[in-house]
């Protein structure tokens, strides 16, 4: 294979990475050129790969909540939580789980969803030039971290999510504060469309840059607000709802284009999406138990599959009959869209791979396992 | 008929001789166990009947064999299918699903990294998250895990 920097007529190889602001984290992507325009490009991954599925088979199933809170650092929460839901579907007491504690789930979900995309925001700010937004998008964030402090103890990794539950009730304030909040920030958010939609910079490094055909999304298995900004209507709390999602009325959001600004679109109209969810859950939440005691051992084979903040999200869980789970499979969402990279690059200019690869909402974390 | 019946159905009479066993895990979730030989044309006709999704492959050490399994969604009839291929564990090899799901790619590449079973028909079966020099595939159960150092439970301390 050629080096980087190595000519070959007129194409060149350069890398992007694994030290490079475009990564987000550690990785590197290979693009060769052709003057300016990317004629081939090549992901390499597996930078920080902690070997997270091996280190579960020696913990207790209940012990490696810790550890897949730390599998995206932004999006703890959501990783926890379909852990749990695959742990609960192999011990076979998916149905068991109190009422209360499905809409916690959602509250909590929902909560670190938007503070997931508006950490997206942040980064993707500075990538295409806009400081401001990173500013801005981080300050909206602390509300919502705060929210989930008062909701869990924690900013970040915050070990909520339990099998058989969530780990502690909503605070007395709590229904009082998401409101105040989320009021605050839906003001902010038209702020942030005038910021950035209304910007001709910004509009000129989006819009037609990065085109994913609905046929590449679906073909590489790229799932989340990646698909949907490609027109597709797939979501799914909606498709195959879990914990009280069935309950609550939302619309997913969808863009057409499957371009940069389409992805963007898409992220923006979720975060609107995911306070109306969080409210309405606390509306209709119902008193009782959170929790119920799940058995300590497990056999057989199970897997469960939620819409994290970047995708679809999968565990497969298989117990041997002990107290530690044989198999934890991790099918994580940035994992398989990063297979289309190659795809969504070619044909685009060398300036653009930042924009493109912003707005793809990498995290490294969850990618490398 | 609720679609979980109907594909199993489907796939009973399309396949009935070589599914080694096929059952509705719940709703809208269908699960068929086959051998290694059978996954390409079984692969072939779900992508002909509306399942354009592949969510993942995951390679399973069962020490006396191996599984492979893949889950096979389709959005458009919301429906997921489990497909686990059982691969004899002194033979580690089963056909590639590159031809079929583009997006088999990177999984195919992590399953033969980890866990070192060979997809056959694959364009570029390289190792992905390990370096390229590494001579092990560490998911399988005969790699060994410091398990006293790393991790001592309450139990074992208190002696029981």
């Amino acid at each position: 294979m050629a080096q980087a920097g190595e000519q070959h007529g007129d194409a060149m190889w350069i890398n992007m990475g694994p030290q490079h602001p475009m990564t987000h984290g550690l990785w590197n992507l290979r693009v060769r050129v052709d003057g300016e325009t990317v004629v081939e490009a090549l992901p390499e991954i597996g930078y920080l790969h902690r070997g997270v599925e091996k280190i579960a088979e020696v913990r207790e199933f209940h012990k490696v909540v810790v550890l897949t809170d730390r599998l995206c650092y932004v999006s703890s929460i959501t990783w926890s939580h379909a852990y749990c839901l695959a742990v609960e579907e192999l011990m076979g007491i998916t149905d068991k789980i109190p009422a209360r504690g499905r809409y916690l789930r959602v509250v909590s979900n929902e909560l670190q969803r938007v503070a997931s995309h508006l950490m997206w925001l942040a980064a993707y700010g500075p990538d295409i030039g806009l400081l401001t937004g990173l500013l801005w998008a981080l300050r909206e964030r602390e509300l919502f971290l705060d929210l989930i402090q008062a909701l869990t103890g924690q900013r970040m990794n915050q070990n909520y999510p339990r099998v058989g539950g969530v780990r502690n009730d909503i605070p007395a304030t709590f229904p009082r504060d998401c409101e105040k909040v989320v009021r605050h920030f839906f003001k902010k958010l038209e702020e942030y469309e005038s910021l950035f939609e209304r910007n001709k910079t910004f509009r000129m490094r989006t819009e037609g840059v990065g085109v994913l055909s609905k046929e590449d999304a679906m073909a590489w298995g790229v799932t989340g607000p990646n698909l949907r900004a490609s027109g597709v209507d797939y979501d799914l709390r909606k498709l195959d709802p879990y914990d009280a999602y069935a309950e609550l009325k939302f619309e997913p959001a969808v863009a057409r284009g499957g371009d940069t600004l389409a992805r963007y679109l898409v992220r923006i109209e979720e975060m609107r999406t995911s306070c109306a969810l969080v409210l309405e859950a606390l509306k209709k939440i119902p008193a009782g138990p959170y929790r119920v005691k799940a058995p300590r051992r497990a056999e057989g084979q199970a897997f469960r599959r939620t819409e994290d903040a970047r995708g679809e999200a999968l565990f497969y869980v298989c117990g041997d009959g002990s107290d530690r789970p044989y198999r934890v499979k991790i099918r994580s969402p940035i994992f398989c869209t990063m297979s289309a990279v190659p795809t969504i690059m070619r044909g685009n200019k060398v300036a653009d791979v930042i924009s493109i690869m912003g707005s793809l909402d990498v995290c490294v974390g969850e990618m490398d396992k | 008929m609720a679609i979980e019946e109907e594909v199993k159905k489907d796939l009973e009479g399309r396949f009935g001789g070589v599914l080694k066993a096929s059952r509705v895990l719940r709703p809208r979730v269908v699960q068929v166990r086959i051998d290694r030989r059978d996954l390409l044309p079984i692969a072939k006709h779900l992508k002909a009947t509306g399942f354009e999704h592949l969510s993942c492959i995951s390679a399973v050490d069962w020490v006396t064999r191996f599984e492979s399994v893949a889950h096979v969604t389709s959005w458009s009839r919301n429906c997921l299918v489990e497909i686990v291929a059982e691969i004899p564990h002194d033979n580690p090899k089963i056909d590639s699903l590159f031809g079929v799901w583009p997006g088999a790619d990177f999984h195919e590449r992590e399953a033969w990294d980890l866990m070192g079973i060979t997809y056959t028909g694959h364009p570029n079966l390289e190792r992905i998250l390990l370096p390229r020099d590494f001579k092990y595939h560490p998911l399988r159960k005969d790699f060994p895990q410091e398990v006293d150092r790393q991790y001592v439970s309450r139990r074992k301390l208190g002696g029981g």
